[in-house]
């Protein structure tokens, strides 16, 4: 099945899903072609030519950086040029605006958050979960000659080595860009830097309420861990944003990560499954933090707490 | 000034699942439903920017089945005016549900679109897309801060690692919210009742195209390589945990 990748960059370099997608791409056995949209491709298209890329095609925009329009109409305009069977995409904030967009204008074939990939004779079998990552299901697309997939970070293992990639250039109409990038703004560092941590003890909604945290960050204290959380308690304003382990957080890879009330979104899990050691405890037998840990509890994290508390008095 | 905010009510899957027959979709009785968390955001955010305006309309829409006029009425007793409910049954894909909504949006024609960033069941982040694409709307997702300016808005998109994306964008547009904009209100309980009694406008949706994608089987997925499960008593688990942690942190 011919394969359209689309690269993605952020401040000149190219992302890490772009190498996760070619890899992906391998599993429909190309040919595979990698776009790269940018104000001055060139330099991208360099990082991406690596084994398994049969094309590189560039398109120059005017805008430097990600801009919704702009990856709407060049993608729609290089689907229309190549007919790719199947177009990749990252499962990514830049990508939630357009792919879905196009999708619907051309009637495609559409998944969002696909990790696994297969066929079955000519058919496409795209994995993906439902109810909230407890269920998964395989999905195909009947009628659909084109498919769209956003694929979900980390799901491949980036692809490397040297490739022999040909390089073309498509110029795309660009007819105007609605939603405009002005600038970035960093988020702010904190008091602690959880990824320099080698023990996190990492609380979710399953602490209930704010007056609880303390407890938490006093057990922390004493068994030498770091206080980090889930989103939920940074959205409350419970914990600044420093402390947030996940995708749109911090990334982290302790020796320890102890999980203490966290579901195991996929968004979370993007930022601490590669932990040396995963240890959750979590009411509910089915929350889906138990696929990556290590070690398990289907227990109150309360009654844990408690003893922990009095095991490292 | 007038916003719609599309809503979802969303499938909590319990401690237990068991799969229809046909092993397509879980067994509804193991489901519970509620509001969608994002969605609760959005209407948020809807509610302060009418506010500030002084004047003008909420507007809830949701594809559903007459279940779904529960999440609407979570938003009726927030603060939004007027409910709208597409009929729809079954599983539908974002791309079929963006075509339900778009009928009533372009027949409402609001200044502002809203949807949630994804919903919690579905983990699909496109339903607001999509929705922006067949109506030709202006776009940007995942969004944590608004400024209305004339004829455009300055906002806040949240990129991978908390980067922060500030973009002008041009109104009438649709934005995907993001949880942590804001603080949402709690409706009280005299508002819950009030919403009970509530019309909602109830629809007929049009043609909802071929689906995007069709559902071959759902399955409990594989735990992991199989995590070691610590059995027993709290204190025992704890002791476990302190040994596990004391072997890897030498
Ligand atoms: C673009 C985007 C980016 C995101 N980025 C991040 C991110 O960086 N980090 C992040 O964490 N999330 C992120 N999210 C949010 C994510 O989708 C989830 O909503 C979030 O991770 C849920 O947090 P949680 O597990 O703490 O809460 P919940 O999902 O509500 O889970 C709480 C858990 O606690 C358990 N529990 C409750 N009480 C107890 C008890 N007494 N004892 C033991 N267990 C108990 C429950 O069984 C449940 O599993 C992002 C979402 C989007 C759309
Ligand atoms: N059935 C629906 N009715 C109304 N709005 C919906 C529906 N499904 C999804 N949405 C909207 O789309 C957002 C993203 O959902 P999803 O694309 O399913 O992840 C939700 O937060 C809602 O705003």
């Amino acid at each position: 099945m011919s394969v359209l990748v689309v690269a993605e960059h952020l401040r000149g370099q190219t992302r890490p899903i772009t190498l996760e997608l070619i890899s992906a791409a391998q599993e429909l056995e190309g040919p595979t072609t990698v776009a790269v949209i940018a104000k001055d491709p060139g330099a991208l298209a360099d990082q991406v030519g690596v084994t398994g890329v049969d094309e590189i095609v560039t398109v120059a925009v005017e805008q430097e950086e990600f801009e919704n329009d702009v990856y709407r109409e060049a993608v729609e305009q290089l689907i229309g040029d190549r007919s790719p069977a199947v177009t990749l995409v990252g499962f990514t904030v830049n990508s939630m605006g357009f792919a879905p967009a196009l999708a619907a204008k051309l009637g495609l074939g559409f998944a969002s958050d696909v990790f696994g990939l297969s066929r079955d004779g000519s058919d496409l079998i795209a994995e993906r979960s439902f109810y909230g990552s407890k269920v998964s299901a395989e999905i195909e697309f009947p009628g659909h000659d084109q498919v769209l997939l956003m694929i979900r970070p980390t799901s491949w293992p980036p692809a490397e080595g040297a490739g022999s990639a040909s390089r073309s250039e498509l110029s795309a109409t660009i007819s105007g860009s609605r939603a405009r990038h002005t600038e970035f703004q960093e988020v702010e560092a904190g008091d602690v830097d959880i990824t320099t941590a080698d023990f996190l003890l990492s609380v979710g909604r399953g602490v209930g309420e704010k007056e609880n945290l303390g407890q938490f960050d006093d057990l922390a204290q004493k068994m030498g861990a770091t206080l980090s959380v889930s989103r939920p308690l940074v959205d409350q304003g419970w914990m600044p944003n420093s402390r947030q382990v996940g995708q749109s957080g911090k990334t982290v890879k302790p020796k320890v990560y102890l999980a203490l009330g966290i579901s195991g979104a996929v968004q979370h899990l993007a930022g601490m499954k590669t932990s040396g050691t995963i240890i959750a405890v979590n009411t509910d037998p089915e929350a889906a933090i138990f696929s990556v840990a290590h070690y398990g509890a289907v227990t109150d994290l309360f009654e844990v707490a408690e003893e922990l508390d009095k095991l490292y008095a | 000034m007038k916003v719609l905010v599309c809503v979802k009510q969303v499938a909590v899957l319990g401690d237990e699942v068991e799969f229809t027959e046909d092993e397509r979709d879980v067994d509804p009785d193991y489901l519970d439903f509620a509001l969608n968390e994002w969605d609760t955001y959005a209407t948020e955010e809807a509610l302060r920017i009418i506010e500030g305006a002084g004047s003008g309309e909420v507007v809830v829409v949701s594809v559903g089945d007459e279940d779904s006029e529960d999440a609407l009425r979570r938003c009726l007793a927030m603060g939004a005016d007027r409910g709208i409910r597409v009929e729809a049954e079954g599983r539908l894909d974002p791309i079929q549900v963006a075509r339900a909504l778009a009928e009533v949006v372009r027949a409402e024609s609001p200044d502002l679109v809203f949807a949630g960033v994804q919903s919690s069941d579905s983990v699909q982040a496109a339903t607001g897309g999509a929705l922006a694409g067949l109506l030709e709307l202006p776009s940007a997702a995942v969004v944590t801060k608004i400024e209305l300016g004339d004829g455009k808005a300055t906002v806040h998109r949240e990129l991978e690692g908390g980067l922060v994306d500030v973009v002008e964008v041009d109104t009438p547009a649709l934005l995907t919210i993001q949880t942590g904009i804001n603080e949402p209100r709690y409706a009280t309980l005299r508002a819950i009742k009030q919403a009970e009694q509530q019309e909602i406008d109830v629809r007929s949706p049009g043609d909802l195209g071929e689906p995007a994608y069709v559902m071959r089987k759902m399955f409990v997925p594989q735990k992991g390589e199989g995590a070691e499960m610590l059995d027993g008593s709290p204190a025992v688990v704890a002791q476990r945990i302190k040994e596990i942690v004391g072997e890897r942190l030498t």
